[in-house]
């Protein structure tokens, strides 16, 4: 009697993992073996910039008659997981796989056996280092997107002296130097230079960013002009800012193009963001594949899907758009 | 496309065991339950897959397991023993940078050794404040995971080191055992399982762990040196860290201070749908094996199979649960 009870709970445990199997292929049986399939491996499944990309991917994989497989690492920095899903995409015969590194060198030996099994592998938005050790790569030219802020940051701040304080992203991140790098030479300044009172790593996170912007404005409270790495980090800097009464006299830059990022120009709180094409990307990228598949071309080099200024304070000179424009082009929705 | 299949699976499983187990065999054998499971799973992912049971693929779902199936033998100990270590994954890592940035000092041996050595003194940190001062491991391990993977960035200076083929990436080297390709990390890990299987089961030290897990009050009485033995599970778990730590140059020839930021929690994963109770005292290596191979055929049988990421961790987060539920079960019935 006791018996059968035990059995049966160690059993119903064992249906259970059945049935949650059985449910996650139910949506994915019948798929015919002559489709092209695509994989898509972002960084994380937690920012709206990837669902923006795997989406995009989704849409132009429907349309060109492909099957994507969507895989992403579980945070930054999540090598072993992207390795894997690398690994295991082979196995199942794709044809190419558009990959957003999580570390520029850490996946590197999988990509390389990927491509010796006659897999081509695009980078998307984040270039491998070195870049060769992709097919192609299809990506914002960062640098160029920070020098865009850079130039609209030192417009705006017109004949004041400057005095600038910078969040960072990741320290070593190949995207973060060049946007760093970027908004410098647009600034017209140098890493060291006297202008520079403040710079911290915020990692992109907005709680991170409100922090080190408090810190800061207790050190220099002369900051005029703020770069940011991206939109998070400027909404948590103007937390800060705002906390510490000195709203409108610092101008912040960013760079992304979120539609939270967009409306938080639109409310005057950022003063410039510059656009990135996610969508682009991924279009670009599915349609190199299932070309390669169809005839054997293979895509090359660095492609730029282009970056955009947008504000409503535009500088003379300097080609911007507005943020009707920016909410009509931006990515993800606003307020998330 | 064929639902049919494995819906009928679990009912063929239901016939045989239940005519050939019985309760006490249930109990004394945690390993059934996650067994069958992994059984069940192989079954529908080979019917979905033509691709999945062939050699090449069972290879990689094995090297994919190597640094949580190894991570998961030294949480398997401390878990026996009733307790919990969040920190073994950043200790590994911690242990991935010694290693690079040594061997740029003094050559692979001297980075093998200094590893091994700093991870057994994160150990016995953690074992000397379970035992010397008597704090509750999740919270002593809270605490050095916390530190630990603050100090392992400024030790990096939140850089990555590429490290030179060699000594330092020798578990990523494969070898051929007939049309069946592996990699000597593979090895490893099924020795370190293989160990730690006999040193639980066969020896006077694997029952003491067991019985200071299962009752440490009855376990002191009958002469036991139960904070002796707990001590010695920490020390030993550091060693296993460290073993994983070169473990992950092998397979990413990369010290990287963010990679595995969940193994901690993976690991735990693979002991408790191992069927190991986080109460302590019942359960072994023998299922943490299963259950690592459990996750890693999950994950590699979903992607064949065209299943997204997220869906494959809410696969997982239900065997966790379910792996619980049975084990609270069983331990209800027994009482």
């Amino acid at each position: 009697m006791f018996g059968k009870r035990h059995t049966s709970t160690q059993l119903v445990g064992a249906a259970l993992v059945a049935g949650t199997l059985v449910l996650g292929l139910t949506g994915c049986g019948g798929s015919g073996s002559d489709e092209v399939k695509v994989g898509l491996i972002t960084k994380t499944d937690s920012n709206p910039y990837f669902v923006k990309l795997r989406e995009a991917a989704q849409a132009q994989a429907d349309k060109d008659g492909a099957k994507l497989i969507a895989l992403a690492g579980a945070f930054d920095g999540d090598n072993e997981g992207q390795v894997a899903a690398i690994e295991n995409m082979v196995g199942q015969g794709v044809k190419g796989i558009l990959i957003t590194p999580n570390s520029s060198t850490g996946v590197l030996d999988a990509i390389k056996k990927a491509r010796d099994a006659g897999v081509v592998v695009i980078a998307l938005d984040t270039a491998t280092d070195p870049e060769d050790a992709v097919d192609a790569t299809f990506a914002t030219d960062n640098k160029a997107a920070g020098v865009s802020q850079g130039k609209w940051v030192k417009g705006a701040l017109g004949t004041a002296a400057p005095q600038v304080v910078m969040l960072d992203g990741t320290p070593g991140g190949t995207v973060d130097t060049f946007r760093h790098d970027g908004f410098l030479e647009g600034f017209g300044i140098a890493n060291g230079s006297p202008e520079i009172v403040g710079q911290e790593n915020t990692n992109g996170d907005q709680t991170k960013a409100q922090t080190a912007m408090e810190n800061i404005l207790q050190r220099a409270p002369g900051i005029n002009a703020l770069y940011t790495i991206n939109e998070p980090a400027a909404a948590g800097a103007y937390q800060a800012i705002q906390a510490a009464n000195r709203a409108n006299q610092i101008t912040i830059g960013s760079i992304d193009g979120s539609c939270t990022g967009i409306a938080d120009v639109k409310a005057g709180k950022i003063g410039a963001t510059v656009l990135q094409f996610p969508a682009k990307m991924a279009e670009l990228g599915v349609q190199a594949v299932v070309k390669f598949a169809k005839d054997g071309t293979k895509p090359s080099g660095f492609n730029d899907t282009g970056s955009q200024l947008v504000t409503d304070k535009p500088v003379a000179g300097l080609e911007s758009k507005d943020t009707a424009w920016g909410e009509q082009n931006c990515w993800g929705k606003a307020g998330s | 496309m064929s639902t049919g299949a494995p819906a009928a699976a679990p009912s063929t499983a239901t016939s045989s065991i239940s005519s050939r187990f019985n309760a006490r065999n249930l109990l004394r054998e945690p390993l059934l339950g996650p067994l069958v499971a992994l059984v069940i799973a192989i079954v529908i992912f080979s019917s979905v897959s033509n691709s999945f049971l062939n050699p090449q693929n069972v290879s990689l779902i094995l090297q994919q397991s190597v640094v949580v199936g190894i991570l998961a033998v030294g949480q398997t100990l401390i878990i026996l023993t009733s307790g919990i270590d969040l920190s073994i994954g950043a200790v590994a890592v911690f242990g991935t940078i010694v290693m690079a940035q040594s061997a740029g000092a003094g050559g692979p041996f001297l980075a093998l050794g200094s590893t091994l050595l700093v991870c057994v003194v994160f150990g016995a940190v953690n074992g000397g404040l379970v035992t010397a001062l008597r704090l509750p491991p999740f919270i002593v391990t809270l605490g050095t995971f916390t530190a630990i993977q603050a100090a392992t960035r400024l030790l990096a200076g939140s850089e990555t080191y590429r490290v030179e083929p060699g000594a330092l990436t020798f578990l990523g080297t494969s070898f051929r055992i007939g049309s069946f390709s592996t990699t000597y990390g593979v090895v490893t890990m099924l020795l370190v399982y293989l160990v730690m299987w006999y040193a639980l089961s066969q020896t006077a030290w694997g029952k003491h762990v067991y019985a200071v897990g299962g009752n440490p009050q009855a376990s002191n009485l009958s002469g036991i040196k139960s904070q002796r033995v707990l001590f010695s599970v920490y020390l030993t778990t550091g060693v296993i860290a460290a073993i994983a730590a070169w473990a992950a140059l092998g397979r990413i020839p990369n010290a990287d201070p963010n990679a595995y930021q969940n193994a901690n929690l993976e690991s735990i994963t693979a002991v408790v749908i191992g069927g190991t109770s986080l109460f302590g005292g019942r359960g072994g290596v023998g299922g943490t094996l299963v259950g690592t191979l459990i996750v890693g055929v999950l994950r590699n049988g979903l992607t064949q199979a065209g299943v997204d990421n997220l869906y494959q961790n809410i696969a997982t987060g239900v065997l966790v649960i379910v792996a619980v539920a049975v084990d609270q079960f069983a331990r209800r019935r027994s009482q």
